[in-house]
Protein backbone atom coordinates (compact mmCIF):
# COMPACT_ATOMS: atom_id res chain seq x y z
CA UNK A 1 0.00 0.00 0.00
CA UNK A 2 1.26 3.49 -0.78
CA UNK A 3 1.67 6.28 1.73
CA UNK A 4 -1.20 8.76 2.10
CA UNK A 5 0.10 11.09 4.79
CA UNK A 6 3.76 11.84 5.22
CA UNK A 7 4.74 14.30 7.93
CA UNK A 8 8.36 15.25 8.50
CA UNK A 9 9.91 17.27 11.31
CA UNK A 10 6.67 19.13 12.14
CA UNK A 11 6.95 21.71 14.92
CA UNK A 12 5.27 24.72 16.48
CA UNK A 13 5.98 26.98 19.46
CA UNK A 14 3.55 29.11 21.44
CA UNK A 15 5.56 31.88 23.04
CA UNK A 16 8.43 30.06 24.73
CA UNK A 17 6.72 26.68 24.79
CA UNK A 18 7.70 24.14 22.17
CA UNK A 19 4.27 22.46 21.91
CA UNK A 20 5.23 20.03 19.14
CA UNK A 21 8.80 19.25 18.16
CA UNK A 22 10.26 17.19 15.30
CA UNK A 23 7.06 15.20 14.81
CA UNK A 24 7.20 12.54 12.08
CA UNK A 25 4.42 10.23 11.00
CA UNK A 26 3.77 8.17 7.92
CA UNK A 27 0.35 6.66 7.32
CA UNK A 28 -0.48 4.24 4.51
CA UNK A 29 -3.74 4.24 2.59
CA UNK A 30 -6.63 2.61 4.46
CA UNK A 31 -4.59 2.30 7.62
CA UNK A 32 -6.15 2.81 11.06
CA UNK A 33 -3.60 4.73 13.05
CA UNK A 34 -3.70 5.82 16.69
CA UNK A 35 -2.12 8.86 18.28
CA UNK A 36 -1.88 8.54 22.05
CA UNK A 37 -0.14 10.26 24.90
CA UNK A 38 -0.76 11.82 28.31
CA UNK A 39 -2.89 14.97 28.63
CA UNK A 40 -1.16 18.05 27.27
CA UNK A 41 1.24 16.01 25.14
CA UNK A 42 0.26 17.99 22.01
CA UNK A 43 -2.10 15.55 20.26
CA UNK A 44 -4.86 18.03 19.43
CA UNK A 45 -2.19 20.57 18.46
CA UNK A 46 -1.03 18.08 15.83
CA UNK A 47 -4.60 17.84 14.49
CA UNK A 48 -4.70 21.63 14.35
CA UNK A 49 -1.40 21.65 12.43
CA UNK A 50 -2.61 18.99 9.99
CA UNK A 51 -5.87 20.88 9.28
CA UNK A 52 -4.23 24.31 8.94
CA UNK A 53 -5.78 25.89 12.04
CA UNK A 54 -2.18 26.48 13.19
CA UNK A 55 0.69 27.19 10.85
CA UNK A 56 3.72 25.03 11.66
CA UNK A 57 7.01 26.88 12.10
CA UNK A 58 8.96 23.91 10.83
CA UNK A 59 8.42 20.75 8.85
CA UNK A 60 6.33 19.46 5.96
CA UNK A 61 2.93 17.84 5.57
CA UNK A 62 2.49 15.81 2.38
CA UNK A 63 -0.99 14.45 1.63
CA UNK A 64 -1.21 11.98 -1.23
CA UNK A 65 1.89 13.48 -2.86
CA UNK A 66 0.72 17.11 -2.47
CA UNK A 67 2.47 19.50 -0.12
CA UNK A 68 -0.24 21.09 2.05
CA UNK A 69 2.06 22.67 4.65
CA UNK A 70 0.79 26.05 5.82
CA UNK A 71 -2.16 26.12 3.40
CA UNK A 72 -5.44 27.71 4.45
CA UNK A 73 -7.99 25.70 6.43
CA UNK A 74 -10.54 25.71 3.60
CA UNK A 75 -7.93 24.62 1.06
CA UNK A 76 -6.73 21.75 3.25
CA UNK A 77 -10.33 20.66 3.69
CA UNK A 78 -10.69 20.64 -0.10
CA UNK A 79 -7.40 18.76 -0.45
CA UNK A 80 -8.98 15.96 1.59
CA UNK A 81 -8.48 16.27 5.35
CA UNK A 82 -11.60 16.16 7.55
CA UNK A 83 -11.93 15.99 11.29
CA UNK A 84 -14.20 15.65 14.29
CA UNK A 85 -13.73 17.43 17.59
CA UNK A 86 -12.96 16.39 21.14
CA UNK A 87 -15.85 18.54 22.37
CA UNK A 88 -18.54 18.04 19.73
CA UNK A 89 -18.81 21.06 17.42
CA UNK A 90 -21.90 20.44 15.34
CA UNK A 91 -23.97 23.29 13.94
CA UNK A 92 -26.46 22.88 16.76
CA UNK A 93 -29.19 25.12 15.40
CA UNK A 94 -29.14 23.45 11.98
CA UNK A 95 -31.00 20.26 11.20
CA UNK A 96 -29.18 16.94 11.05
CA UNK A 97 -29.55 16.88 7.25
CA UNK A 98 -28.28 20.47 6.94
CA UNK A 99 -25.19 19.64 8.98
CA UNK A 100 -24.27 16.96 6.46
CA UNK A 101 -25.14 19.24 3.54
CA UNK A 102 -22.71 21.89 4.79
CA UNK A 103 -20.01 19.24 4.44
CA UNK A 104 -21.08 18.69 0.82
CA UNK A 105 -20.66 22.36 -0.17
CA UNK A 106 -17.15 21.93 -1.55
CA UNK A 107 -18.34 19.42 -4.18
CA UNK A 108 -21.66 20.91 -5.28
CA UNK A 109 -21.86 24.34 -6.80
CA UNK A 110 -24.31 27.03 -7.81
CA UNK A 111 -24.00 30.77 -7.30
CA UNK A 112 -25.94 32.88 -4.81
CA UNK A 113 -27.69 34.57 -7.75
CA UNK A 114 -28.87 31.21 -9.11
CA UNK A 115 -30.16 30.47 -5.62
CA UNK A 116 -32.08 33.75 -5.37
CA UNK A 117 -33.61 33.39 -8.84
CA UNK A 118 -34.27 29.66 -8.45
CA UNK A 119 -32.66 28.81 -11.77
CA UNK A 120 -32.77 25.15 -12.91
CA UNK A 121 -29.28 24.42 -11.61
CA UNK A 122 -30.43 25.42 -8.12
CA UNK A 123 -33.09 22.71 -7.95
CA UNK A 124 -30.87 20.09 -9.57
CA UNK A 125 -27.89 20.68 -7.28
CA UNK A 126 -30.07 20.94 -4.16
CA UNK A 127 -31.70 17.61 -5.10
CA UNK A 128 -28.29 15.99 -5.55
CA UNK A 129 -27.16 17.29 -2.16
CA UNK A 130 -30.37 16.11 -0.45
CA UNK A 131 -29.97 12.63 -1.92
CA UNK A 132 -26.35 12.38 -0.96
CA UNK A 133 -26.97 13.65 2.56
CA UNK A 134 -29.76 11.09 3.07
CA UNK A 135 -27.52 8.34 1.76
CA UNK A 136 -24.86 9.23 4.33
CA UNK A 137 -27.40 9.52 7.12
CA UNK A 138 -28.71 6.05 6.27
CA UNK A 139 -25.22 4.60 6.63
CA UNK A 140 -25.17 5.92 10.18
CA UNK A 141 -28.81 5.05 10.98
CA UNK A 142 -29.60 8.72 11.38
CA UNK A 143 -32.14 9.09 8.55
CA UNK A 144 -35.10 9.22 10.96
CA UNK A 145 -33.54 12.28 12.61
CA UNK A 146 -32.92 14.17 9.35
CA UNK A 147 -35.28 17.04 10.24
CA UNK A 148 -34.34 17.28 13.92
CA UNK A 149 -32.08 20.03 15.17
CA UNK A 150 -28.60 18.66 15.79
CA UNK A 151 -28.74 20.07 19.33
CA UNK A 152 -31.62 17.72 20.18
CA UNK A 153 -29.81 14.49 19.28
CA UNK A 154 -28.60 12.21 22.07
CA UNK A 155 -24.87 12.39 22.74
CA UNK A 156 -23.91 9.18 20.95
CA UNK A 157 -25.87 10.18 17.84
CA UNK A 158 -24.16 13.58 17.83
CA UNK A 159 -20.80 11.81 17.70
CA UNK A 160 -22.02 9.76 14.75
CA UNK A 161 -23.36 12.86 13.00
CA UNK A 162 -19.99 14.57 13.37
CA UNK A 163 -18.35 11.65 11.59
CA UNK A 164 -21.03 11.72 8.87
CA UNK A 165 -20.50 15.46 8.38
CA UNK A 166 -16.74 14.98 8.12
CA UNK A 167 -17.20 12.18 5.56
CA UNK A 168 -19.51 14.45 3.55
CA UNK A 169 -16.52 16.64 2.67
CA UNK A 170 -15.21 13.61 0.73
CA UNK A 171 -11.90 13.34 2.56
CA UNK A 172 -8.89 11.13 1.92
CA UNK A 173 -7.85 11.30 5.56
CA UNK A 174 -10.25 11.31 8.50
CA UNK A 175 -9.04 12.66 11.83
CA UNK A 176 -11.04 11.61 14.89
CA UNK A 177 -10.31 13.53 18.09
CA UNK A 178 -11.21 11.34 21.08
CA UNK A 179 -14.28 9.71 19.50
CA UNK A 180 -14.95 7.62 22.62
CA UNK A 181 -14.83 10.54 25.07
CA UNK A 182 -17.78 10.36 27.44
CA UNK A 183 -18.95 6.94 26.25
CA UNK A 184 -19.65 3.89 28.40
CA UNK A 185 -18.00 0.51 27.56
CA UNK A 186 -21.02 -0.65 25.51
CA UNK A 187 -21.08 2.52 23.46
CA UNK A 188 -17.33 2.33 22.97
CA UNK A 189 -17.71 -1.21 21.66
CA UNK A 190 -20.30 -0.06 19.13
CA UNK A 191 -18.05 2.87 18.17
CA UNK A 192 -15.12 0.53 17.49
CA UNK A 193 -17.28 -1.48 15.12
CA UNK A 194 -18.45 1.70 13.44
CA UNK A 195 -14.93 3.05 12.90
CA UNK A 196 -13.90 -0.22 11.27
CA UNK A 197 -17.05 -0.20 9.17
CA UNK A 198 -16.32 3.37 8.00
CA UNK A 199 -12.83 2.37 6.99
CA UNK A 200 -14.04 -0.57 4.93
CA UNK A 201 -17.11 1.06 3.41
CA UNK A 202 -15.39 4.33 2.42
CA UNK A 203 -11.86 2.90 1.99
CA UNK A 204 -10.87 5.55 4.48
CA UNK A 205 -7.54 6.27 6.09
CA UNK A 206 -8.10 7.16 9.74
CA UNK A 207 -5.91 8.80 12.34
CA UNK A 208 -7.46 8.92 15.78
CA UNK A 209 -6.59 10.41 19.14
CA UNK A 210 -7.84 8.31 22.03
CA UNK A 211 -7.30 7.67 25.71
CA UNK A 212 -9.38 4.51 25.83
CA UNK A 213 -6.72 1.78 25.64
CA UNK A 214 -9.30 -0.89 24.89
CA UNK A 215 -10.32 0.96 21.76
CA UNK A 216 -6.77 1.76 20.75
CA UNK A 217 -5.43 -1.76 21.19
CA UNK A 218 -8.60 -3.22 19.68
CA UNK A 219 -8.65 -1.43 16.34
CA UNK A 220 -5.46 0.54 15.65
CA UNK A 221 -2.83 -1.21 13.56
CA UNK A 222 -0.15 1.27 14.38
CA UNK A 223 0.47 3.77 17.13
CA UNK A 224 2.45 6.88 17.77
CA UNK A 225 2.98 7.86 21.40
CA UNK A 226 3.51 11.52 22.08
CA UNK A 227 4.99 12.93 25.27
CA UNK A 228 5.82 16.60 25.89
CA UNK A 229 5.40 17.36 22.19
CA UNK A 230 7.85 14.69 21.03
CA UNK A 231 7.49 11.19 19.66
CA UNK A 232 8.20 8.70 22.40
CA UNK A 233 7.52 5.51 20.48
CA UNK A 234 6.12 4.54 17.11
CA UNK A 235 5.19 1.34 15.32
CA UNK A 236 2.89 -1.68 15.56
CA UNK A 237 0.34 -1.39 18.35
CA UNK A 238 1.31 -4.46 20.40
CA UNK A 239 5.01 -3.60 20.33
CA UNK A 240 4.44 0.04 21.25
CA UNK A 241 2.16 -0.80 24.16
CA UNK A 242 4.80 -3.15 25.61
CA UNK A 243 7.56 -0.59 25.25
CA UNK A 244 8.91 0.20 28.78
CA UNK A 245 9.23 3.91 27.96
CA UNK A 246 5.53 4.07 27.08
CA UNK A 247 4.52 2.25 30.24
CA UNK A 248 6.58 4.69 32.29
CA UNK A 249 5.05 7.72 30.61
CA UNK A 250 1.54 6.45 31.29
CA UNK A 251 1.89 4.87 34.70
CA UNK A 252 4.91 6.62 36.17
CA UNK A 253 8.01 4.93 37.50
CA UNK B 1 -60.38 56.86 11.29
CA UNK B 2 -57.33 59.00 11.95
CA UNK B 3 -55.99 56.28 14.25
CA UNK B 4 -56.05 53.81 11.38
CA UNK B 5 -54.25 56.23 9.11
CA UNK B 6 -51.57 56.79 11.79
CA UNK B 7 -51.26 53.06 12.15
CA UNK B 8 -50.72 52.65 8.41
CA UNK B 9 -48.13 55.44 8.37
CA UNK B 10 -46.41 53.75 11.27
CA UNK B 11 -46.46 50.49 9.36
CA UNK B 12 -44.83 52.20 6.40
CA UNK B 13 -42.09 53.89 8.45
CA UNK B 14 -41.64 50.64 10.34
CA UNK B 15 -41.17 48.79 7.05
CA UNK B 16 -38.25 51.06 6.19
CA UNK B 17 -36.74 50.49 9.66
CA UNK B 18 -37.27 46.76 9.19
CA UNK B 19 -35.40 46.69 5.87
CA UNK B 20 -32.48 48.61 7.42
CA UNK B 21 -32.59 46.45 10.56
CA UNK B 22 -32.25 43.32 8.39
CA UNK B 23 -28.84 44.58 7.30
CA UNK B 24 -27.74 45.12 10.89
CA UNK B 25 -29.05 41.84 12.12
CA UNK B 26 -27.59 39.70 9.30
CA UNK B 27 -24.14 41.23 9.63
CA UNK B 28 -24.30 40.82 13.39
CA UNK B 29 -25.54 37.25 13.16
CA UNK B 30 -22.88 36.13 10.71
CA UNK B 31 -19.85 38.36 11.16
CA UNK B 32 -20.52 39.02 14.89
CA UNK B 33 -20.01 42.76 14.49
CA UNK B 34 -22.14 45.89 14.60
CA UNK B 35 -21.77 47.77 11.36
CA UNK B 36 -22.55 51.30 12.48
CA UNK B 37 -21.78 52.61 8.99
CA UNK B 38 -24.91 50.83 7.73
CA UNK B 39 -27.10 53.95 8.13
CA UNK B 40 -24.75 55.99 5.99
CA UNK B 41 -24.77 53.39 3.24
CA UNK B 42 -28.50 54.20 3.00
CA UNK B 43 -27.68 57.87 2.46
CA UNK B 44 -25.15 57.02 -0.27
CA UNK B 45 -27.80 54.84 -1.93
CA UNK B 46 -30.30 57.69 -1.85
CA UNK B 47 -27.76 60.10 -3.41
CA UNK B 48 -26.92 57.52 -6.10
CA UNK B 49 -30.63 57.27 -6.99
CA UNK B 50 -31.08 61.05 -6.83
CA UNK B 51 -28.19 61.76 -9.21
CA UNK B 52 -29.25 59.02 -11.61
CA UNK B 53 -32.69 60.62 -11.85
CA UNK B 54 -31.97 64.37 -11.75
CA UNK B 55 -28.55 64.66 -13.45
CA UNK B 56 -28.59 61.64 -15.74
CA UNK B 57 -32.33 61.76 -16.33
CA UNK B 58 -32.80 58.02 -15.92
CA UNK B 59 -36.09 56.36 -15.06
CA UNK B 60 -36.77 55.58 -11.37
CA UNK B 61 -36.45 51.81 -11.91
CA UNK B 62 -32.98 52.15 -13.47
CA UNK B 63 -32.03 54.65 -10.74
CA UNK B 64 -32.96 52.15 -8.03
CA UNK B 65 -30.92 49.44 -9.75
CA UNK B 66 -27.93 51.79 -9.92
CA UNK B 67 -28.35 52.62 -6.21
CA UNK B 68 -28.44 48.90 -5.39
CA UNK B 69 -25.25 48.25 -7.37
CA UNK B 70 -23.46 51.26 -5.83
CA UNK B 71 -24.37 50.21 -2.28
CA UNK B 72 -23.51 46.54 -2.84
CA UNK B 73 -20.06 47.48 -4.10
CA UNK B 74 -19.65 50.02 -1.30
CA UNK B 75 -20.70 47.54 1.40
CA UNK B 76 -18.33 44.86 0.11
CA UNK B 77 -15.51 47.41 -0.19
CA UNK B 78 -16.04 48.58 3.42
CA UNK B 79 -15.93 44.98 4.60
CA UNK B 80 -12.82 44.15 2.58
CA UNK B 81 -10.85 47.31 3.34
CA UNK B 82 -11.93 48.32 6.84
CA UNK B 83 -13.26 45.26 8.66
CA UNK B 84 -11.62 42.11 7.28
CA UNK B 85 -8.04 43.12 8.18
CA UNK B 86 -9.29 43.44 11.77
CA UNK B 87 -10.93 40.01 11.90
CA UNK B 88 -8.02 38.69 13.96
CA UNK B 89 -8.05 41.68 16.32
CA UNK B 90 -8.07 40.81 19.99
CA UNK B 91 -11.27 42.68 20.80
CA UNK B 92 -14.54 43.17 18.92
CA UNK B 93 -14.38 46.74 20.20
CA UNK B 94 -11.70 47.47 17.59
CA UNK B 95 -14.12 46.67 14.75
CA UNK B 96 -16.91 48.62 16.45
CA UNK B 97 -14.77 51.76 16.67
CA UNK B 98 -13.68 51.30 13.05
CA UNK B 99 -17.35 51.07 12.04
CA UNK B 100 -18.07 54.40 13.74
CA UNK B 101 -15.07 55.85 11.89
CA UNK B 102 -16.36 54.55 8.56
CA UNK B 103 -19.73 56.11 9.35
CA UNK B 104 -18.17 59.57 9.81
CA UNK B 105 -15.99 59.06 6.76
CA UNK B 106 -19.04 58.39 4.57
CA UNK B 107 -20.91 61.40 5.98
CA UNK B 108 -18.00 63.73 5.42
CA UNK B 109 -17.23 62.47 1.93
CA UNK B 110 -20.90 63.04 1.08
CA UNK B 111 -20.67 66.52 2.60
CA UNK B 112 -17.64 67.25 0.42
CA UNK B 113 -19.26 66.01 -2.78
CA UNK B 114 -22.91 66.96 -2.37
CA UNK B 115 -22.71 69.89 0.12
CA UNK B 116 -24.68 70.42 3.30
CA UNK B 117 -27.85 71.77 1.68
CA UNK B 118 -30.87 69.54 1.69
CA UNK B 119 -31.77 68.32 -1.78
CA UNK B 120 -35.31 67.51 -2.79
CA UNK B 121 -35.76 63.89 -3.70
CA UNK B 122 -37.84 63.47 -6.87
CA UNK B 123 -41.03 61.45 -6.87
CA UNK B 124 -40.24 57.82 -7.51
CA UNK B 125 -43.68 56.35 -7.05
CA UNK B 126 -46.17 58.04 -9.38
CA UNK B 127 -49.18 56.13 -8.12
CA UNK B 128 -51.55 58.32 -6.07
CA UNK B 129 -52.61 55.51 -3.79
CA UNK B 130 -56.09 54.55 -2.69
CA UNK B 131 -58.93 56.31 -0.97
CA UNK B 132 -61.10 54.27 1.36
CA UNK B 133 -64.20 54.84 3.47
CA UNK B 134 -65.60 57.50 1.19
CA UNK B 135 -62.45 59.62 1.13
CA UNK B 136 -61.97 59.67 4.88
CA UNK B 137 -58.99 57.30 4.74
CA UNK B 138 -56.32 58.09 2.16
CA UNK B 139 -53.35 55.81 1.79
CA UNK B 140 -50.56 57.13 -0.43
CA UNK B 141 -48.83 55.09 -3.10
CA UNK B 142 -45.50 55.40 -1.28
CA UNK B 143 -47.00 53.88 1.85
CA UNK B 144 -48.46 50.89 0.06
CA UNK B 145 -45.35 50.28 -2.03
CA UNK B 146 -43.07 50.55 1.03
CA UNK B 147 -45.07 48.00 3.01
CA UNK B 148 -45.33 45.65 0.02
CA UNK B 149 -41.60 45.86 -0.75
CA UNK B 150 -40.76 45.13 2.88
CA UNK B 151 -42.96 42.03 2.93
CA UNK B 152 -41.46 40.75 -0.33
CA UNK B 153 -37.90 41.30 0.91
CA UNK B 154 -38.65 39.52 4.19
CA UNK B 155 -40.14 36.49 2.47
CA UNK B 156 -37.31 36.34 -0.07
CA UNK B 157 -34.64 36.65 2.57
CA UNK B 158 -36.07 33.95 4.80
CA UNK B 159 -36.33 31.53 1.87
CA UNK B 160 -32.81 32.42 0.80
CA UNK B 161 -31.34 31.76 4.23
CA UNK B 162 -33.36 28.58 4.79
CA UNK B 163 -33.31 27.01 1.35
CA UNK B 164 -30.10 27.84 -0.47
CA UNK B 165 -26.54 26.68 -0.14
CA UNK B 166 -25.25 30.20 0.57
CA UNK B 167 -27.90 30.64 3.26
CA UNK B 168 -26.90 27.34 4.80
CA UNK B 169 -23.26 28.45 4.78
CA UNK B 170 -24.34 31.69 6.51
CA UNK B 171 -26.10 29.77 9.27
CA UNK B 172 -23.13 27.46 9.69
CA UNK B 173 -20.64 30.35 9.87
CA UNK B 174 -22.94 32.17 12.29
CA UNK B 175 -22.83 29.24 14.66
CA UNK B 176 -19.25 28.08 14.53
CA UNK B 177 -16.88 29.86 12.18
CA UNK B 178 -13.99 27.50 12.91
CA UNK B 179 -15.94 24.31 12.34
CA UNK B 180 -17.49 25.74 9.14
CA UNK B 181 -14.03 26.50 7.80
CA UNK B 182 -12.84 23.00 8.62
CA UNK B 183 -15.80 21.63 6.64
CA UNK B 184 -14.58 23.57 3.61
CA UNK B 185 -16.85 26.63 3.83
CA UNK B 186 -15.35 29.84 2.46
CA UNK B 187 -15.91 32.03 5.52
CA UNK B 188 -14.60 35.28 4.03
CA UNK B 189 -16.78 34.82 0.96
CA UNK B 190 -19.82 34.14 3.12
CA UNK B 191 -19.24 37.29 5.17
CA UNK B 192 -18.71 39.35 1.99
CA UNK B 193 -22.02 38.01 0.62
CA UNK B 194 -23.75 39.03 3.86
CA UNK B 195 -22.45 42.57 3.50
CA UNK B 196 -23.49 42.62 -0.16
CA UNK B 197 -27.07 41.61 0.67
CA UNK B 198 -27.33 43.98 3.64
CA UNK B 199 -26.04 46.90 1.58
CA UNK B 200 -28.31 46.14 -1.38
CA UNK B 201 -31.24 46.28 1.05
CA UNK B 202 -29.88 49.56 2.42
CA UNK B 203 -30.10 51.09 -1.08
CA UNK B 204 -33.76 50.08 -1.37
CA UNK B 205 -34.43 51.43 2.13
CA UNK B 206 -32.74 54.71 1.16
CA UNK B 207 -34.97 55.21 -1.88
CA UNK B 208 -38.14 54.27 0.06
CA UNK B 209 -37.23 56.56 2.96
CA UNK B 210 -36.56 59.50 0.68
CA UNK B 211 -39.74 59.00 -1.33
CA UNK B 212 -41.76 59.35 1.89
CA UNK B 213 -39.59 62.11 3.41
CA UNK B 214 -38.16 63.78 0.29
CA UNK B 215 -35.33 65.80 1.79
CA UNK B 216 -31.82 64.41 1.46
CA UNK B 217 -28.69 65.57 3.32
CA UNK B 218 -25.46 63.74 4.20
CA UNK B 219 -26.95 63.12 7.65
CA UNK B 220 -30.19 61.59 6.39
CA UNK B 221 -29.03 58.03 7.09
CA UNK B 222 -27.70 58.59 10.61
CA UNK B 223 -30.93 58.71 12.63
CA UNK B 224 -32.82 55.98 10.74
CA UNK B 225 -29.64 53.90 11.01
CA UNK B 226 -29.59 54.20 14.80
CA UNK B 227 -33.32 53.56 15.04
CA UNK B 228 -33.02 50.48 12.86
CA UNK B 229 -30.24 49.28 15.14
CA UNK B 230 -32.65 49.78 18.03
CA UNK B 231 -35.26 47.83 16.07
CA UNK B 232 -32.81 44.98 15.52
CA UNK B 233 -31.94 44.82 19.23
CA UNK B 234 -35.63 45.20 20.11
CA UNK B 235 -36.54 42.18 17.98
CA UNK B 236 -33.52 40.16 19.08
CA UNK B 237 -30.31 40.91 17.21
CA UNK B 238 -29.23 38.11 14.89
CA UNK B 239 -32.81 37.06 14.19
CA UNK B 240 -34.29 37.93 10.77
CA UNK B 241 -37.98 37.75 11.79
CA UNK B 242 -36.96 39.68 14.94
CA UNK B 243 -35.60 42.56 12.85
CA UNK B 244 -38.86 42.65 10.91
CA UNK B 245 -41.10 42.68 13.98
CA UNK B 246 -38.80 45.13 15.80
CA UNK B 247 -38.80 47.52 12.83
CA UNK B 248 -42.57 47.47 12.38
CA UNK B 249 -43.26 47.97 16.10
CA UNK B 250 -40.75 50.78 16.33
CA UNK B 251 -42.30 52.61 13.36
CA UNK B 252 -45.79 52.30 14.81
CA UNK B 253 -44.69 53.43 18.29
CA UNK B 254 -42.91 56.43 16.79
CA UNK B 255 -45.83 57.62 14.67
CA UNK B 256 -48.44 57.02 17.39
CA UNK B 257 -46.33 58.91 19.95
CA UNK B 258 -45.90 61.77 17.50
CA UNK B 259 -49.64 61.91 16.91
CA UNK B 260 -51.00 61.51 20.43
CA UNK B 261 -48.25 62.43 22.86
CA UNK B 262 -45.68 64.86 21.53
CA UNK B 263 -43.70 65.06 18.33
CA UNK B 264 -40.62 66.26 20.23
CA UNK B 265 -40.87 63.38 22.66
CA UNK B 266 -41.38 60.67 20.03
CA UNK B 267 -37.72 59.64 19.81
CA UNK B 268 -37.35 59.63 23.59
CA UNK B 269 -40.37 57.35 23.84
CA UNK B 270 -38.92 55.00 21.21
CA UNK B 271 -35.70 54.61 23.17
CA UNK B 272 -37.57 54.31 26.48
CA UNK B 273 -39.53 51.39 25.02
CA UNK B 274 -36.23 49.76 24.04
CA UNK B 275 -34.91 50.10 27.57
CA UNK B 276 -38.06 48.57 29.03
CA UNK B 277 -38.02 45.65 26.59
CA UNK B 278 -34.38 44.92 27.34
CA UNK B 279 -35.03 45.05 31.09
CA UNK B 280 -37.80 42.51 30.76
CA UNK B 281 -36.27 40.37 28.01
CA UNK B 282 -32.54 41.07 27.64
CA UNK B 283 -32.21 39.10 24.40
CA UNK B 284 -34.96 41.04 22.62
CA UNK B 285 -38.38 39.81 21.53
CA UNK B 286 -37.24 36.85 19.40
CA UNK B 287 -33.67 36.66 20.64
CA UNK B 288 -32.16 33.30 21.41
CA UNK B 289 -31.17 32.44 24.92
CA UNK B 290 -27.47 32.86 25.38
CA UNK B 291 -26.12 29.42 26.09
CA UNK B 292 -23.75 28.99 28.96
CA UNK B 293 -20.79 26.85 28.03
CA UNK B 294 -20.13 24.32 30.72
Amino acid sequence: METLLDVKNLGISFGGLRAVNAFDISIKKEELYGLIGPNGAGKTTIFNLLTGVYRPDSGKVILDGVDITGRKVTDISKAGVARTFQNIRLFRQLTVADNVKVGLHNQHHYTAVEGILRLPRYSRVEKEMDDKAMELLKVFDLEDYADHLAANLPYGQQRKLEIARALATNPKLLLLDEPAAGMNPNETGALMEMIQFVREKFHMTILLIEHDMKLVSGICEKLTVLNFGEVLAQGETSKVLNNPKVITAYLGE
Amino acid sequence: MSFISYLINGLSLGSVYAIIALGYTMVYGIAKMLNFAHGDVIMIGAYAALISMTQAGLSPVIAILIAVVVCTVLGMAIERIAYRPLSKASSTLVVLITAIGVSYLLQNVALLIFGANAQTFPTVIQWKGVSLAGGRLNISGETIVTIAVCLIIMAALITFVQKTKSGQAMRAVSEDRGAAQLMGINVNGTIALTFAIGSALAAIAGVLLCSTYPSLTPYTGAMPGIKAFVAAVFGGIGSIPGAFIGGILLGIIEIISKAYISSQMADAIVFAVLIIVLLVKPTGLLGKKIQEKV
